[in-house]
């Protein structure tokens, strides 16, 4: 599906530590404002000028959302395997190792519990960083046991997307992990467990197609893009041009996909007044 | 049958049947029978190792051939008294999603699948088979009629995917095939998917949950296309012949990751050399599968769905 859709950014993205550039100096890519790091940090990676809202991993969403200390992550050894013994123009096998020790990263997710001002929560966090927040057996696999954690525990349940798609090194086993987060969220669901999908740029492919838009209520970050297929292959098999802002959070708002779009600062906020809303 | 559309590795083994065939026209003027069997033999022994040693583009290039059958001409071969439904009730009738309640054998059940053209006025009419997400509202409004009248699903999927389009976008696709998704998984009857074309990703799944899953011999199911996929990590397309191989896509491989349970013999050559017989080996294994998940309790059914699918995948702890 699509994580590959922008080949330069996450193919190459072995070099890249995590999705927070290095340097003291930060340019904005929307009005080129220049923001030492610290002040751009302080602003939770927000253009301090126009707004822009940087892209993330989980390092840094869990440090914005949850209350100091409170993260206790799950799963942390699971890690990749190469079932279909995977080559291209790299060895699947190389391909993960090389991203695990650019990004510190064990693979696409990182889930655990937390607290958000004193309020428990299942929260999972994706990072497109590596391999392009794709969804393999690992990422599954963490979704899946999150959403036993949800079950066992009745904690509300947060995933926070930032994903390409299905990774296509595990071919049709990734695929199925859009049919194995589903089918978990549906008992998630019977329980009457409350699920806020939180979704972030890029989120598309497979991950949209499957949990990501399943939440109880879909959030989304301003601007943030949201589709199937990305729009590059949309314009590619249409041949059209596409209507401005498509694709865009905005964009879906209008349409009636997503419940409603918030600013990064006051992401924590939203939630905690929504969770005491919904939660008992 | 003598086929109108052929594959290259096809070429040797027809030729050799239509010489067969001139021969037969010949044969009550002179006696060749002999010749014609060793003909017969020689035929039978080329079919045999050519579909072998099929490689998986070969198999990709069958799944897609065009006198392959398709789901209307399964549910005619296969059922009675097939009734089409149309519409999602929301926006519209997708015309890449076909289905209905029809009698298999004498079981009532919901039969829905994508649906291609032949030529290219229906292909444009069928959209290649690639559904909107009306055509997925629709596939799923049928299962819930399915399950508020207690009869089983059977899906049949044969797609390159859910159509990459700007009023898809707009409509949802996403949020449709993931609505599918989380419903089927909780569709309080027994559902058997089988994969009798292409099963090209998410727009394939969105009617793929189930109870069974089944794939005829010679499909593929993957996350991308061999095509895509080598334009995409090879930046290229000519690299399509070793996607196939890398993505491992054959209904062999299907059933080695547990993705499918059954794999369903073609006929000789494929299923395009004989519908008829395609379609009753088909019927005879849903059938034996109906026969299968209908002893099974409902709350047994519904538990077993999701562990099935809550199983899938490799990695290590
Ligand atoms: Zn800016």
């Amino acid at each position: 599906m699509a994580w590959f859709k922008r080949s330069k950014d996450n193919i190459a993205s072995d070099t890249q530590k995590r999705d927070v550039p290095d340097g003291t100096w930060i340019k904005c890519p929307e009005c080129s404002e220049m923001m030492h790091k610290m002040q751009w940090e302080s602003n939770m990676y927000l253009c301090t000028k126009c707004g822009h809202h940087f892209r993330i991993g989980s390092e840094e969403y869990f440090k914005i959302l949850l209350d100091e200390d409170s993260f206790k992550e799950m799963d942390k050894k699971l890690r990749s395997v190469d079932p279909l013994n995977f080559e291209d123009t790299k060895p699947y096998k190389t391909r993960i190792n090389d991203t695990m020790k650019s990004t510190d990263l064990s693979d696409a997710i990182r889930t655990g519990t937390g607290k958000i001002n004193s309020i428990d929560v299942v929260i999972c966090c994706m990072d497109f960083g590596f391999i392009g927040g794709s969804m393999g057996s690992v990422v599954g696999e963490k979704i899946s046991r999150a959403i036993d954690k949800a079950i066992k525990t009745k904690y509300p349940l947060l995933i926070i997307s930032s994903s390409g798609g299905a990774r296509m090194m595990e071919g049709a086993i990734s695929l199925m992990q859009l049919a194995k987060t589903s089918t978990k969220l549906a008992k998630l669901n019977e329980e009457k467990i409350p699920y806020i999908s939180i979704l972030t740029n890029p989120t598309t492919g497979g991950s949209t197609a499957s949990f990501s838009m399943l939440g109880d209520l879909n959030i989304a970050e301003p601007k943030a893009l949201i589709a199937f297929a990305g729009p590059r292959v949309v314009k590619q098999a249409t041949g059209k041009d596409l209507p401005p802002g498509f694709q865009r959070a905005e964009f879906l708002l209008e349409h009636g996909f997503i419940d409603f779009i918030v600013n990064r600062k006051d992401m924590k906020d939203k939630l905690t007044q929504l969770l005491k809303l919904i939660c008992n | 049958m003598a086929l109108q559309n052929y594959l290259d590795f096809e070429k040797p083994i027809l030729d050799l049947e239509q010489k067969i065939a001139e021969m037969r026209s010949m044969s009550d003027k002179f006696d060749i029978s002999s010749e014609i069997n060793k003909l017969e033999y020689k035929v039978n022994i080329l079919r045999k190792d050519i579909f072998e040693k099929l490689t998986p583009w070969q198999i990709v290039q069958l799944a897609r051939h065009p006198e392959r059958p398709y789901t209307l001409d399964y549910i005619y071969l296969m059922t009675n008294n097939f009734t089409e439904l149309h519409g999602d009730r929301y926006y519209g009738d997708d015309k890449a999603i076909v289905g209905g309640f029809a009698n298999l054998g004498d079981k009532p059940v919901m039969i829905i699948g994508q649906q291609k053209g032949r030529d290219t006025k229906s292909n444009i009419y069928r959209n290649f088979g690639m559904p909107n997400p009306e055509g997925y509202r629709k596939a799923l409004r049928l299962m819930k009629l399915a399950e508020k009248f207690n009869r089983p699903v059977i899906t049949l999927i044969d797609t390159p995917g859910a159509f990459p389009g700007i009023e898809a976008e707009e409509r949802g696709q996403a949020e449709a095939i993931a609505r599918n998704l989380i419903e089927m998984s909780n569709l309080h009857v027994p559902i058997i998917v089988v994969i009798i074309g292409e099963g090209a990703s998410g727009g394939a799944l969105g009617i793929g949950i189930g109870d069974r899953v089944l794939m005829l011999q010679y499909c593929w199911y993957s996350v991308i296309s061999p095509e895509s996929c080598s334009s995409i990590l090879w930046r290229s397309w000519d690299y399509k012949e070793q996607a196939a191989d890398a993505l491992k896509l054959t209904s062999k491989d299907m059933l080695r990751f547990k993705i499918i349970d059954r794999i369903i013999d073609e006929p000789v050559g494929g299923a395009h050399r004989n519908h008829k017989e395609a379609a009753e080996i088909l019927k005879k294994a849903l059938l034996e599968e109906l026969d299968g998940v209908s002893k099974i309790k409902k709350d047994k059914l519904l538990d077993n769905r999701i562990k099935k699918f809550g199983e899938m995948g490799f990695w290590k702890d």
